[in-house]
């Protein structure tokens, strides 16, 4: 049933809290180097999803498969980089302890611990901040550190959700350009977002509403099979508002 | 090594945090001395109010200490009672001493007791008695409130600090989702545990040794026994409160609702840990004494710091503190199943 060269696998994977039930019968793969978006409003099972597929939580049916291995697993961990919704930082620490810090924990040492801190604020344009303390740092600036962190391990298989919000247009540009690159670098993207055009920058996109996923596959083809004009026309029609 | 990346951070988070630092350094050595000032007050002296006392007798209350204002009328007497400016009234009649107590401090009640006690004995001083030859096993005739409460409190103040900051910084990990990040880590739950217990539990022994320097060297409270047992003891302490804070953490979502937990676990504990005699509690109430770790920290100190006993006499009561260490340890790494099942 595994696709041999899919990132990811879930197969029919369900999860309750409780009786409630946050997410009901998902199917869906990732191949590698593609950006997946997962778009749907807030309430509708993203987070849920993305922490499925990260390791943090586990299904309650269904099997979900990350590099052929199934999930969750803790060895697992070190190839996924996860981002939460929340920036998730030390706040009276600097960036560069920030830094150290997951560095450490995700085993990095010495000169390479050096050069990849080097480089992911690089890439975050946060050089000229690295020794500021976390609390002085804008919300922006935060959600980059936040990335930057995400990135130290190399990770194959990059996990965000909504890492864009509360980020300026310029700097989202400038996020969506560095997520591009590590997408030619090989890396795969999975993404949660509510704010449509960013959704059409996604190679494919899965809706999802109420637990359920509505639709999987490119922003064009979405449009084009909804016989609408726009993304946002499309979520509602294939979330069975069709008007 | 990843534990030791969560205990250096913890360290250098403390750094930072100065208010933190405070509390758990400054804000103990503060309750402690006060303590010592309030429960080290000298004896109160009463004030007598006497009605056609005759002055021998005016005289000798005055060498024991009271003070005494005279009154004309019983009618005097009595409305100086009622204002409060007076302690007691003294009317001796016919050989007969009538004493009226104002009666609402029980403290006082009992300085007036005890002089009126003194006074008797002077006056039977010419009848022969049998002498009396009073010595003490442990303590002795000038020991004081806080030589008595100074093992408890250290344990207590100790306990409770550590059991608040401990407690909000592990919920604040939560709160700001840093814990879910160090939970996509392939960090395994409990290294995550022990980092913590780890980087507090060497703050902890700098705050043990501070307060327990301080309350013996500066204060000078009662202290027969061997510092490096008061040391243990306290240290011990304050990882089990470390480790318990943590823990119930995970009950909470917010500050505030940490702060609740303190009329739950930490008062009860206040009450029952000898501070006040517990024979005279009911039995079901006694018997919640022996889940409650401050009852064998105080025990314990007590034992060192009054008693000057040495390991034998302790040796179980730190038993008991490690076992309730590993057990909230333990407790700790099943509860954060609750955030990652692996």
């Amino acid at each position: 049933m595994t696709h041999p060269t899919s990132v990811i696998n879930v197969s029919h994977a369900g999860k309750k809290f409780g009786a409630k039930s946050v997410l009901e019968d998902i199917t869906l793969e990732v191949q590698p180097g593609e950006t997946f978006g997962l778009l749907g409003p807030s309430g509708s099972g993203k987070t849920t999803l993305v922490k499925l597929l990260s390791g943090i939580d586990e299904a309650s049916s269904g099997e979900i498969h990350v590099f052929g291995t199934l999930m969750p697993k803790l060895s697992m961990l070190n190839r996924i980089g996860y981002m939460a919704q929340s920036d998730a930082l030390y706040t009276e620490l600097s960036a560069l302890e920030n830094l150290q810090f997951f560095a450490a924990i995700y085993g990095l040492n010495g000169s390479r611990r050096r050069q990849r801190i080097a480089e992911v604020m690089e890439l975050v344009a946060l050089s000229d901040h690295l020794h500021k303390r976390v609390d002085q740092y804008s919300g922006g600036m935060k959600r980059r550190l936040s990335l930057a962190i995400t990135l130290l391990h190399e990770p194959s298989l990059l996990i965000l959700d909504e890492p864009t919000v509360g980020i300026d247009p310029l700097l989202r540009k400038s996020i969506w350009d560095e997520l591009k690159i590590l997408n030619t670098k090989g890396t795969t993207i999975v993404m949660t977002t509510h704010v449509m055009d960013e959704a059409e920058k996604c190679h494919r996109l899965g809706m999802i509403r109420d637990g359920q996923l509505l639709a999987v596959d490119t922003p064009e083809a979405l449009i084009q099979n909804a016989g609408k004009n726009s993304i946002e026309e499309a979520f509602i029609y294939y979330g069975g508002g069709q008007s | 090594m990843r534990i030791w990346a969560i205990i250096l951070r913890i360290l250098q988070q403390f750094r930072r945090d100065k208010r933190t630092l405070a509390l758990m350094f400054i804000a103990p050595i503060f309750v402690l001395t006060l303590m010592n000032i309030v429960f080290n007050g000298s004896q109160y002296e009463p004030k007598l109010g006497s009605i056609n006392t005759p002055d021998v007798m005016n005289e000798r209350f005055e060498k024991l200490g009271a003070t005494v204002l005279k009154y004309e009328t019983r009618e005097e007497a009595e409305a100086a009672l009622d204002d409060r400016k007076i302690d007691a009234l003294v009317q001796s009649s016919e050989g007969l001493l009538q004493v009226k107590i104002e009666g609402s401090e029980p403290s006082v009640n009992k300085a007036v007791l005890l002089l009126m006690q003194k006074v008797g004995e002077g006056l039977q001083s010419d009848v022969a008695s049998p002498n009396l030859s009073i010595t003490y096993l442990h303590g002795s005739e000038d020991m004081t409130s806080i030589d008595q409460l100074g093992p408890i409190l250290i344990g207590f103040f100790i306990f409770f600090f550590v059991f608040l900051i401990a407690g909000v910084s592990f919920l604040r990990e939560r709160t700001t989702g840093t814990l879910e990040r160090l939970l996509s880590t392939p960090l395994k739950r409990w290294e995550i545990v022990l980092g913590y217990t780890g980087g507090f539990g060497l703050f902890t022994i700098l705050q043990a040794l501070l307060i327990s320097w301080y309350s013996i060297k500066v204060l000078g409270i009662l202290m027969t026994g061997s510092f490096l047992f008061v040391l243990l003891l306290t240290l011990l302490m304050s990882m089990t409160a470390l480790t318990l804070g943590t823990l119930v953490s995970a009950f909470a979502n917010n500050e505030l609702q940490m702060i609740q937990f303190i009329p739950l676990i930490i008062v009860p504990q206040f009450f029952l840990s000898g501070m006040f005699p517990l024979e005279t509690l009911p039995d079901w109430l006694r018997g919640f004494g022996v889940i409650m770790p401050l009852t064998y920290g105080a025990h314990a100190l007590t034992n060192v710091m009054i008693r000057g006993k040495g390991w034998e006499a302790i040796a179980s009561d730190v038993y008991v503190l490690i076992g309730f260490s590993l057990l909230f340890i333990l407790l700790n790494i099943l509860a954060l199943r609750k955030h990652r099942k692996i």
